[in-house]
This record gives C-alpha cells, sequence and structure tokens, in this order.
C-alpha cells in the first residue's frame, strides 16, 4: 500500500559564502524530513552551512532543444566582454 | 567491481558511419568528451545499460553494509565502533547518490528496491560472503574498498553526468575506507601469535573473492567493447585487477603476510606481478544466487524493507495531514 515519497532536488551552501549549489536529490514525506535527510546524506563531512530542498516535480527547466534559442543569440555579442575593448596602456589600470 | 558483467543489448560495435544522424551525433559528443545529461537524446540500450550498471552498483553499496554491520555491536573498541559506524554510514550515502543518478534515467526509486528484493537485480558476488572475525572487517576495507577504489575513481570520467558526479562524491569518502581497514590489521599484526594468525586467516578467504570483484575477462566481451565505446566503462577487467594486484601485494609484504597465491611472482620484463585466477565456477555460483550468504543477505534487506513499511507510511500520513491543515489555515486566513 505504501507509495513512494516525493523527490527532493538539494542544494547546499559551502562555508565560503558561496551560492547554494545543487549537490543531489533524495526522497522524503515532507520539506522538513527532506532537510534532516539531506544533512546525513549530503553534509556528513562539513560540507556546508545551509541547505534548501526543492520537491523535484516543482523545478521548470529548459529542454535540451532549446539550448540553440536560449544561448545562441548571446554568442555574436562579443562587446559585452572586457577584452573587446582595446585600452592604451598609458590610461593605466581599469 | 561493484557492477560485474553488465549486459549492453549489443550484439556487436556499430561504427560512426552506420548509425542514423542522431546517434552519431551523440557518439560523437562522447567521443569528444561531453558529458551528456538527463533530458538530452540518448540510445535505448546507452540508457537501460546504465540503468542495469548504476543500479547495480548501487544495490552493492547497501547490500555491503550488511557484512559489516554485523561487527558495529561487536568492535573492539568504542573508538572503532564510532569509525565502522561511521564508514557503514558512507556506504549508505553512496547507496543514495547512486539511486538517485539511476532515478534520472527513468526508472523508480520503488521499482529499483523491488527489483532487489526479488532477487531479479545483482549486486556484488563479494558481499556473499561472512564476517567471521575483527580481522575480516581489516580485510574488507583494505581488499574490498580497495578493490572498489580501483573501479570507482576511472568512472568519475564516465560520460552520463549524473553518474559521474556521483562517483565524484564517492571517491571522495572512499579512501577513508581503505585506510580504515588496513589500519585495523596494522594494529592486529603487532598483536599476539593468534591476532596475527587471525588476520593471515582473514586474507587466505578474502584474497580470491577481492580479485573476483573485478568479473572474468572481458577481452573478447561485446559488451564491455559497448560500454567502453560509450565511456561508461573505461578499463578492462584485467587490466584492473592486474592494477589491484600490483597495489596490494606489497600491502601484504609490509604486514608480514602471505598471499594465498602459489603462482605469484613478481614479473620484471612487465612490470607487474603474475598472479593465478580466481575458481570462477566459483564466482558463477555465488553470481547465480548460491554463495554462502545469497539468502541472507536478501532475507535481511526485504526484513528491513518491510518492518520500516509502518513508518514510512506514518511519515507519509503525517506529511498528509500537515499539508491539509496548512490549507485550512490559509483558507481561514483569507
Ligand atoms: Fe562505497
Ligand atoms: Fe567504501
Amino acid at each position: 500500500m505504501s507509495s513512494e515519497w516525493p523527490l527532493w532536488e538539494v542544494f547546499i551552501r559551502g562555508q565560503h559564502g558561496l551560492n547554494h549549489r545543487h549537490v543531489g536529490s533524495l526522497h522524503a514525506p515532507d520539506a522538513e524530513m527532506a532537510i534532516n535527510n539531506a544533512r546525513d546524506v549530503y553534509t556528513r563531512r562539513n560540507e556546508g552551512v545551509s541547505i534548501w530542498v526543492v520537491k523535484s516535480a516543482d523545478i521548470t527547466a529548459s529542454a535540451p532543444s532549446d539550448k540553440g534559442p536560449l544561448f545562441d543569440p548571446s554568442n555574436s555579442k562579443v562587446y559585452r566582454h572586457p577584452t573587446f575593448f582595446d585600452i592604451p596602456d598609458e590610461v593605466g589600470h581599469m | 567491481m561493484y557492477a560485474q558483467m553488465v549486459k549492453t543489448d549489443s550484439t556487436r560495435l556499430r561504427s560512426l558511419d552506420e548509425m542514423d544522424p542522431v546517434e552519431r551525433a551523440f557518439q560523437e559528443r562522447v567521443d569528444a568528451g561531453q558529458k551528456i545529461e538527463p533530458k538530452e537524446w540518448m540510445p535505448e540500450g546507452y540508457r537501460k545499460t546504465l540503468v542495469r550498471q548504476i543500479s547495480q552498483h548501487a544495490h552493492s553499496e547497501i547490500v555491503g553494509q550488511l557484512p559489516e554491520g554485523n561487527w558495529i555491536t561487536r568492535a573492539p573498541t568504542l573508538e572503532r565502533k564510532a569509525i565502522l559506524l561511521a564508514k557503514v554510514q558512507d556506504e549508505a550515502g553512496h547507496g543514495l547518490y547512486l539511486y538517485c543518478a539511476a532515478e534520472t534515467l527513468g526508472v523508480s526509486r520503488d521499482e529499483l528496491y523491488e527489483q532487489l528484493h526479488s532477487g531479479k537485480a545483482k549486486y556484488s558476488s563479494i558481499f556473499n560472503y561472512p564476517t567471521l572475525t575483527w580481522a575480516d572487517i581489516g580485510a574488507i576495507g583494505w581488499l574490498v574498498d580497495g578493490a572498489a577504489i580501483m573501479n570507482q575513481v576511472p568512472l568519475q570520467r564516465c560520460s552520463y553526468g549524473p553518474y559521474s558526479r556521483a562517483m565524484i562524491r564517492i571517491c571522495k569518502e572512499e579512501s577513508f575506507h581503505q585506510r580504515q581497514g588496513y589500519d585495523i590489521l596494522m594494529k592486529m599484526v603487532k598483536g599476539t601469535p593468534a591476532q596475527k594468525a587471525m588476520v593471515q586467516d582473514a586474507l587466505n578467504r578474502w584474497w580470491w573473492p577481492s580479485l573476483m570483484m573485478f568479473g572474468p575477462s572481458d577481452d573478447a566481451s561485446v559488451h564491455s567493447a559497448q560500454s567502453m565505446a560509450w565511456k561508461i566503462k573505461q578499463n578492462s577487467n584485467d587490466e584492473l585487477r592486474q592494477k589491484f594486484v600490483d597495489q596490494t601485494v606489497p600491502q601484504a609484504k609490509y604486514l608480514g603476510l602471505t598471499v594465498p597465491d602459489p603462482d605469484l611472482t613478481w614479473n620484471e620484463e612487465k612490470g607487474g606481478y603474475d598472479f593465478g585466477q580466481p575458481d570462477w565456477e566459483e564466482f558463477f555460483n555465488v553470481i547465480a544466487g548460491n554463495g554462502p550468504c545469497n539468502a541472507e543477505r536478501l532475507e535481511a534487506r526485504r526484513k528491513a524493507w518491510n518492518d520500516g513499511a509502518w513508518f514510512r507510511d506514518g511519515l507519509t500520513a503525517h506529511a498528509e495531514k500537515m499539508a491539509e491543515r496548512r490549507a485550512a489555515a490559509k483558507i481561514a486566513a483569507e
């Protein structure tokens, strides 16, 4: 009769003021248990100072086929990178 | 290894020219060392083989807790007990990382458990041997985790993103496992003659099953060639076994132990050891379910799963009740 617990995606903030980063997933009946389980599964060696959990079903992801339309347009905009501009050495650090 | 003799559904390896454009593009990405991610197109054979390999690997981590769990309550000191607990807990974690990786390929956790509990899925042959003395715990860390590391280090570069990332996490934790085992044995060989004899006995019993972990020679196997083309396997079974023997024999010598292989000799020319073959008939027997502990291991897994059902259901019921209450409170506040 038992039904499978939902899947949660786990995000951990490491020690050094970094962003939360996706580390994996796990099953848990609710958010509170998901955090408890994430502590045991993903931070047994001080890997983090903070945990986020999100139900996997609540994540909207871009499709692999959208890669072109989404990301190609920025390829042609090389002027967005500082190295596009030649600044003479005399100007000093910029 | 932890996944032994994984089948691929391929009957022969096809060249790029024989593939349709979609599959060729996939194979070219793999050849270029790119990672394949969950929602991307992949050949059905690749997906199925990965599910088999990753789930076998996961089952092995989970079942692998049982032989060591046998000694948690009997560890000789409180410190050894805490260390062994931490080690076994890591193995539970390894199983969970791997189940998650398998689930990204479209199988559910319940399906995977069902395959294990029904005896349909395989796990590594090594965990069907009994742990008779405390020296066995040392031998497992040293030899079994040592053999696992041999196999898992190259798998960190495997083509499937979630599997590769799980392997990276696992490899970070494995060297503690091997060292704690060797440390147990270093202590014991300095003990009484009886304790030293216990270590030799453990090596005698675990040596050949450890060599079997790499599986029979697969140089002529289509499955192995296909898995290598897909980069979900990087080395042949014989290659890894050779590396393992070369690394382990000096470690046995350091402990003052004799490796139980009359054919073991240093081969100067190849820069490695020549060694005998394990009893492959025994291996196939264990794989077929007839090892010394197969029935006991599966029974322990089923019992744990069934005995925990009321607790899992209780947590689900609690979660549902809390969700209903939250919804009711929200309506009341509006
Ligand atoms: Fe492990
Ligand atoms: Fe391990």
